[in-house]
């Protein structure tokens, strides 16, 4: 009986977790490699700070981060910037401070303790949440295991949907709204470029976003690959920093925690064998 | 008290003698801690202690996550970042609120299903059975309404669908919905997000009523046991060779299984703690963008699969509608199904014709119930399926055999079936479980 229903219960969270996820025609997420996956994987201080870079220098002309706080870019496990480098950093940004001309309210540079400011120029979506708003893998027929092996896959769809770009299909017409990208499920769709059965003949769908990155948008100081790639990887790996800053601490509390447990779990194993094994042989002799 | 003929408490020293007469608490706590449990007890009596302990886990995180907290339709987003990010061990306090609710449910479906295998619901214990019942339903209806808080996308939407269901009963639906939502045009906004904080806050409570009545009932009949035969009651000796101590024997095996799924609980809540949510929650809620595809969470899926699965192409829905005269459209017929998959299960005392308790000495009760296990997780998937074929159909014949199940297949096997030999009595069967030379399991019976 227990066997039989722990199985079910395990098949059906299995069935059922991410099958949500399922809608969308989307095209093939890479499984791109990050240090942060895996039991023991965290994250990559280096890949942060030039993820911060590509942010920065590209991302932040027409994407916020708004959850995010100046500080945490010093923040342990972040990409852990000196904290003077921090002010002077924030220092590139200018918020609107209501308490300034005696409440009128007026710009002023970014401080340590500011968040980044919203920006909605773009009417772009704001990057904070985006590595855990998105979800790379699904199925097979929404079955959810996908994401049980892969996890969740925000980073890779973030650094897919960046690779994804490539030269429109012939069918589309030259004036269509947006960019082609292979990977995103959301945008608009050509009615020329579906077949009889009104499904999508290619992959992805027509991005608002121009293609962002083509390699060598920005120069590393350490000298670090500048491919598409590589900058693709470096800042879905700092998006992902920015919606999961506790990464680290919780991977370092679930082990602690499945140590402590399983000790009490033993423990009280033998303590309950302890305890039974007097009745369970009065039985026998009895028998 | 009725019950198993057992010792009661005996105060000893002059303070324990002068507290016994004007406020005998300690002799609660001992008669409640030492009653009398069937020694024969298997591993599926253990998940009232884990959905005690989940009780405990959810309003204690929660009482810590309000403290932090804004219920306001501009903030409640933003302050559940708040919590994740600047409150100290506040990310780990939620996730552990999240993913406690999914741990809950998870006990209380084993808990339920044992209750039907057992035949635990059977007379004496009717009343335990529908006070589990009704504190199932109130854990829904928590559950719903603390998803509605972090103000997300799903939750917005969802709660925009579950509450467009009141919508759906004749005459008063309309002004209903407007009366939940507090909103003229009965949309989700700043006044539901407030009153749904408000009953998120209250209901765990009223649970944690209803538990104690709950135990109250099931120590009046003593606890059911996999052979479903009654402790013997004619004297306190013979009750004796039927029961051991609730203390210790049963509190510590309980433990034992309760960190072994601790550890477990926390190896999700540790590695993978969004693996059962969903990442449109994540997007901060907006009226204007409806996801392209809205799901409960994986608890409410077989019941949504029910709500979803009763179309207006339905022959039974379009008999319903025929013969109200319209009153009930397909919408209304699905709400009604939905309830109704519950009703029929909190019925299952009167539609269980078997004079045998016990599933296992029931040869083909236990092929109908291994079919509803296996219903119930086919639901789920289905639940989760977009609405179109085939998902549809097959979501019919799930339903189908959900209520068959209840209506038919309890009272027709009841009469019909031929039940196999049980043991006359609990000692006998923990002798053939463990007389056994080589029984050396540490797994009492089954």
């Amino acid at each position: 009986m227990f066997k039989k229903l722990s199985t079910g219960v395990a098949v059906a969270l299995a069935l059922t977790a991410g099958s949500a996820h399922a809608a969308g025609a989307g095209g093939k997420v890479t499984d791109y490699d990050f240090s942060f996956e895996g039991l023991f994987g965290s994250y990559d201080q280096m890949q942060l700070q030039r993820g911060l870079q590509v942010y920065t220098e590209v991302c932040s002309a027409c994407h916020g981060l708004r959850y995010v706080s100046f500080r945490n870019l010093a923040d342990e496990g972040g990409p852990e910037l000196p904290a003077d480098q921090v002010r002077a950093y924030a220092k590139n940004y200018e918020i609107w401070d209501p308490t300034l001309l005696d409440g009128e309210g007026d710009f002023r540079e970014a401080a340590w303790a500011d968040q980044f400011p919203v920006v909605t120029s773009a009417a772009a979506p704001d990057l904070s949440l985006m590595a855990k708003a998105r979800a790379g893998f699904h199925g097979p027929y929404g079955l959810g295991i996908n994401q049980f092996v892969q996890g969740m896959g925000g980073a890779e769809y973030i650094a897919s949907l960046l690779m994804g770009y490539e030269d429109p299909p012939s069918c589309a017409p030259d004036d269509f709204d947006g960019s082609y990208n292979t990977v995103f499920a959301a945008g608009g769709y050509p009615a020329e470029c579906l077949d009889e059965n009104g499904e999508h003949k290619y992959p992805g769908s027509w991005i608002g976003m121009s293609q962002p990155l083509w390699g060598d948008d920005v120069e590393y100081e350490d000298g670090s690959d500048a491919s598409q790639e590589a900058l693709s990887k470096d800042v879905a790996a700092f998006l992902m920093w920015t919606a999961e800053p506790k990464l680290n601490d919780r991977k370092r509390a679930g082990f602690v925690g499945i140590a402590i447990l399983g000790l009490l779990a033993i423990l009280l194993f033998f303590t309950n064998k302890a305890l039974w094994a007097p009745v369970k042989r009065r039985v026998k002799e009895q028998a | 008290m009725g019950g198993i003929p057992h010792d009661h408490y005996e105060p000893k020293s002059n303070f324990t003698k002068g507290m016994e007469k004007r406020l005998p608490v300690i002799g609660l706590l001992y008669d409640t801690l030492m009653i009398p449990t069937p020694k024969n007890l298997n591993w599926m009596w253990i998940w009232g202690i884990v959905l005690t302990f989940c009780l405990a886990l959810q309003i204690i995180t929660g009482i810590v996550l309000v403290m932090h907290y804004v219920p306001h339709e501009d903030m409640a987003f933003a302050s559940v970042e708040h919590i994740m990010r600047n409150v100290n061990g506040g990310h780990m306090i939620r996730y552990f609120h999240m993913n406690g609710a999914s741990l809950f449910f998870i006990a209380v479906y084993l808990h339920i299903f044992r209750g039907l295998y057992y035949g635990s619901y059977k007379a004496p214990r009717e009343i335990t059975w529908i006070i589990g019942m009704l504190i199932y339903l109130l854990m829904m209806g928590t559950a719903f309404m603390g998803y509605v808080l972090p103000w997300g996308q799903m939750s917005f939407h969802g709660t925009a669908v579950i509450t467009g269901l009141f919508g759906a009963i004749p005459f008063i639906g309309e002004s209903l919905q407007i009366w939940l939502l507090g909103t003229p045009n009965g949309a989700v906004g700043n006044p539901a997000l407030n009153r749904f904080f408000s009953l998120h806050y209250l209901l765990p409570f009223v649970i944690a009523g209803l538990v104690i009545v709950h135990i109250w009932a099931f120590h009046t009949t003593g606890n059911n046991n996999p052979t479903g035969v009654e402790v013997r009651r004619t004297s306190k000796a013979e009750a004796e060779k039927d029961t051991l101590p609730f203390w210790p024997y049963f509190v510590i095996k309980d433990l034992f299984a309760l960190a072994l799924i601790l550890v477990v609980f926390m190896a999700v809540v540790g590695f993978m703690p969004n693996y059962l949510g969903h990442p449109d929650n994540y997007v901060e809620a907006n009226p204007l963008a409806t996801p392209s595809h809205i799901v409960p969470e994986w608890y409410f899926l077989p019941f949504y699969a029910i709500l979803r699965a009763f179309t207006a192409d339905v022959w039974v829905v379009q008999i319903a509608n025929f013969l109200t005269a319209g009153i009930i459209d397909a919408k209304f017929f699905g709400v009604l199904a939905m309830f109704g998959a519950i009703a029929v299960m909190a019925l299952a005392p009167w539609l269980d014709t078997s004079s045998v308790r016990s599933g296992r000495y029931r040869p083909q009760f236990k092929i109908a119930f291994w079919l509803l296990v296996a219903d119930f997780i086919f639901l789920m998937w289905l639940g989760a399926m977009p609405a179109e074929e085939p998902y549809a159909s097959l979501s019919l014949v799930g339903s189908t055999y959900w209520f068959a199940y209840f209506l038919v297949i309890l009272p027709v096997l009841g009469i019909t079936e031929k039940p196999t030999a049980e043991p006359t009595t609990i000692e006998e069967d923990f002798k053939a479980h463990y007389g056994k030379s080589s029984g050396s399991s540490a797994t009492p019976a089954e």
